[in-house]
């Protein structure tokens, strides 16, 4: 054993000896560090996992108003609609040169709060929402366009617990009203999404002339109503709450955004990941609050510690007038507590990882359950390796006070009284 | 030339209410290298401060104490620390062993700050002490009897070549501190380290051919009487 073992040996022994204070001490120091590198880890990756990746869509083209409305509400199947856009202007786009694909989104019924989507077959025969990555059915097959038929996306059915061959009847508005009475169509659930781990897992797809037509929608501005004896709605009555779009090129979004402004009807948004970047940096505060408050659970840590380890100082006070009568120097003793501060906070910043993917986990499912939105759980942020080496300098410097009061112990009078 | 050479030693204390009170005033004391001598002392005499004074964990107001001709007093603390932990070993009357550390590790501390840790060596002094079968006991799972010849242990384990022993068999029973005196010695002669005991059992002071009455040799000893007096025994 060398010296340094022997030392060493100290720093555990005192650690042992008054292990109740150490444990205590060590989890505070895991929940802090814990806690620094989750607010780091969540907050980078839920801005990475709303603006970043490849959504499928460049645009949203959708009524008059603001532009992070129209992405929550399609995007991300949050918030509500700010209105419909004439069919015209759908079929306008969609015949436009610059667009790859347009797909119409027309919304306004859920089903126990999931969105019902009621779109075009370019929702699966056109749209990737990944490179190269088409929605497919994990079982049954996708809506028939003049039938009553619905496709669920993987959580709904799950969470439902609705299976291929189920019925169900949609109930009118975007969010759940408990008590509410149901609209009277029937709808057959033909098909389940494989998981995409987006937010379409969370939404029921139909097709997009079972909006036009489930009771009581109102189409033409709020002036007709399409009835079942009708073969077809005519063109001039539709409405879409929103058109997805995909550009040919980067560049035509600029153009068309600056020729949707124009007109009076709608607007564009465009590119979706600006519009979330903007949020997230307008909601940047809640973040810098978050961040303070994990640095202040550091300080509360940081005391703790200092509390603790000077608190067992009178208990010890013998024990260093002892190994200070065997010779050792007054800076090897200042040195053992500091390096006992050290080695709490270096044990604690280990557990806080534990913490960590704990809170991580936790973060990542309950912004998945309200989202759909997937956080990458693996990913490291820098903050998963500066915390421990930061902890440890706290540690160290908790140290400090009970390291000196070690420091100035009386060794002949503690020697004489004990 | 003296291995400990103490001259006109000089320590004293301010009291609370501000007056000096002297502890120590010895004129001159000696140790040979591989000596064994007493000091006869009760509380009051100072035996404690003197003992401190020589081992540098308290540095005399004025004279000298020398060990092999250095100076030891105006050394830095760092230095006579390093000095102590090389050189001297040190026995208490209530042993100081430290309770979360088994007997073995108690040992091992007596040499870690000085020529450092040497287990086999630190088992060895256990073993000759019969306490082999308690390597890895703690203080408190032992006897008083074994505590003791667990810090005799650790008193030897650096190799020092001076020995303090302040009451080292005050609290044994006289059967145990006439055998622990025993082994003190034994193992004092067997590393070749000078020893000092200070006690007031005549029983201890008596198996010793060299010994000081402190209270002769320190002046400042509450009931001294005569100035100057060579106590029986001492090497000058």
């Amino acid at each position: 054993m060398s010296r340094i073992g022997v030392l060493f040996m100290i720093v555990l022994r005192s650690l042992r000896q008054h292990a109740l204070s150490s444990v205590i001490t060590i989890m505070s120091a895991a929940l802090a560090s814990g806690l620094v590198m989750s607010v780091f880890t969540v907050a980078d990756q839920s801005k990475a996992a709303f603006t970043g990746g490849d959504i499928g869509y460049d645009a949203v083209l959708g009524a008059k108003g603001s532009e992070l409305q129209l992405v929550l509400n399609t995007v991300f199947h949050l918030e509500t609609s700010p209105g419909n856009i004439p069919w015209s202007l759908y079929q306008a786009v969609k015949v436009d040169k610059r667009v790859r694909y347009a797909i119409p989104y027309a919304l306004g019924d859920n089903l126990y709060g999931y969105r019902i989507v009621g779109t075009t077959d370019e929702i699966h025969t056109v749209f990737e929402y990944q490179s190269g990555q088409k929605y497919e059915l994990a079982g049954g097959q996708w809506f028939a366009q003049d039938r009553m038929e619905a496709v669920f996306g993987s959580v709904v059915a799950e969470e439902l617990g609705l299976r291929v061959g189920d019925t169900f009847q949609p109930y009118h508005g975007l969010q759940f009203a408990p008590g509410s009475a149901p609209h009277e169509e029937q709808y057959l659930i033909t098909g389940v999404m494989r998981p995409t781990n987006t937010p379409a897992d969370r939404a029921i797809w139909i097709p997009i002339e079972g909006i036009f037509r489930m009771g009581g929608h109102k189409l033409a501005g709020g002036t007709q109503e399409v009835t079942a004896d009708m073969a077809e709605t005519p063109d001039e009555w539709k409405e879409v709450s929103a058109v997805m779009l995909k550009f040919k090129s980067p560049a035509a979004g600029l153009f068309m955004k600056d020729e949707v402004r124009r007109g009076s009807v709608a607007t564009l948004a465009w590119p979706i990941a600006d519009v979330m970047a903007k949020f997230f940096a307008k909601m940047g505060w809640v973040t810098k609050v978050l961040t303070l408050i994990a640095y202040l659970v550091v300080v509360v840590a940081g005391f703790s510690l200092l509390a603790s380890i000077y608190n067992t100082m009178n208990e010890r006070r013998k024990e260093i007038a002892v190994l200070r009568a065997l010779g050792a120097k007054r800076r090897t003793i200042f040195s053992v507590i500091v390096a006992e501060a050290s080695t709490i906070a270096l044990l604690g910043s280990l557990l806080g990882y534990v913490v960590y993917f704990a809170v991580l986990l936790v973060a990542a499912s309950v912004i998945r359950a309200q989202t759909g939105v997937v956080l990458d759980v693996t990913a490291v942020h820098p903050a998963l390796y500066l915390t421990p080496p930061a902890m440890v300098l706290v540690g160290a410097l908790s140290g400090l006070l009970p390291a000196f009061k070690a420091y100035s112990t009386d060794v002949a009078g503690t020697l004489a009284r004990v | 030339m003296a291995l400990l050479e103490l001259r006109d030693i000089k320590k004293g204390y301010r009291s609370p209410e501000g007056d000096f009170q002297p502890v120590l005033d010895v004129p001159s004391l000696d140790l040979d290298a591989r000596a064994q001598v007493a000091l006869a002392g009760t509380s009051g005499s100072g035996k404690t401060t003197l003992l401190n004074v020589i081992a540098g964990l308290l540095r005399p107001d004025s004279g000298q104490v020398r060990f092999d001709g250095v100076v030891i007093n105006a050394l830095s603390e760092a230095a006579r620390d390093a000095w102590r932990a090389q050189n001297l070993g040190y026995v208490f009357q209530s042993f100081h062993l430290l309770g979360g550390y088994t007997a073995l590790e108690n040992v091992v501390l007596g040499m870690t700050f000085g020529p450092g840790p040497d287990r086999a060596f630190a088992r060895e002094l256990l073993e000759k002490l019969e306490l082999g079968h308690r390597l890895n006991h703690r203080p408190s799972q032992l006897s008083i009897g074994q505590q003791q010849r667990v810090a005799l242990a650790r008193a030897l384990a650096n190799r020092p070549r001076v020995v303090l022993a302040d009451e080292p068999t005050g609290n044994l029973d006289p059967r145990h501190a006439l055998e622990a005196l025993g082994l003190l010695r034994g193992l004092c002669s067997d590393v070749g380290a000078a020893l000092l005991v200070v006690s007031h059992d005549t029983r201890v002071l008596d198996e010793f051919e060299a010994r000081f009455d402190l209270s002769q040799l320190n002046r400042a000893a509450t009931g001294y009487v005569a100035p100057g007096q060579t106590p029986q025994g001492a090497t000058r």
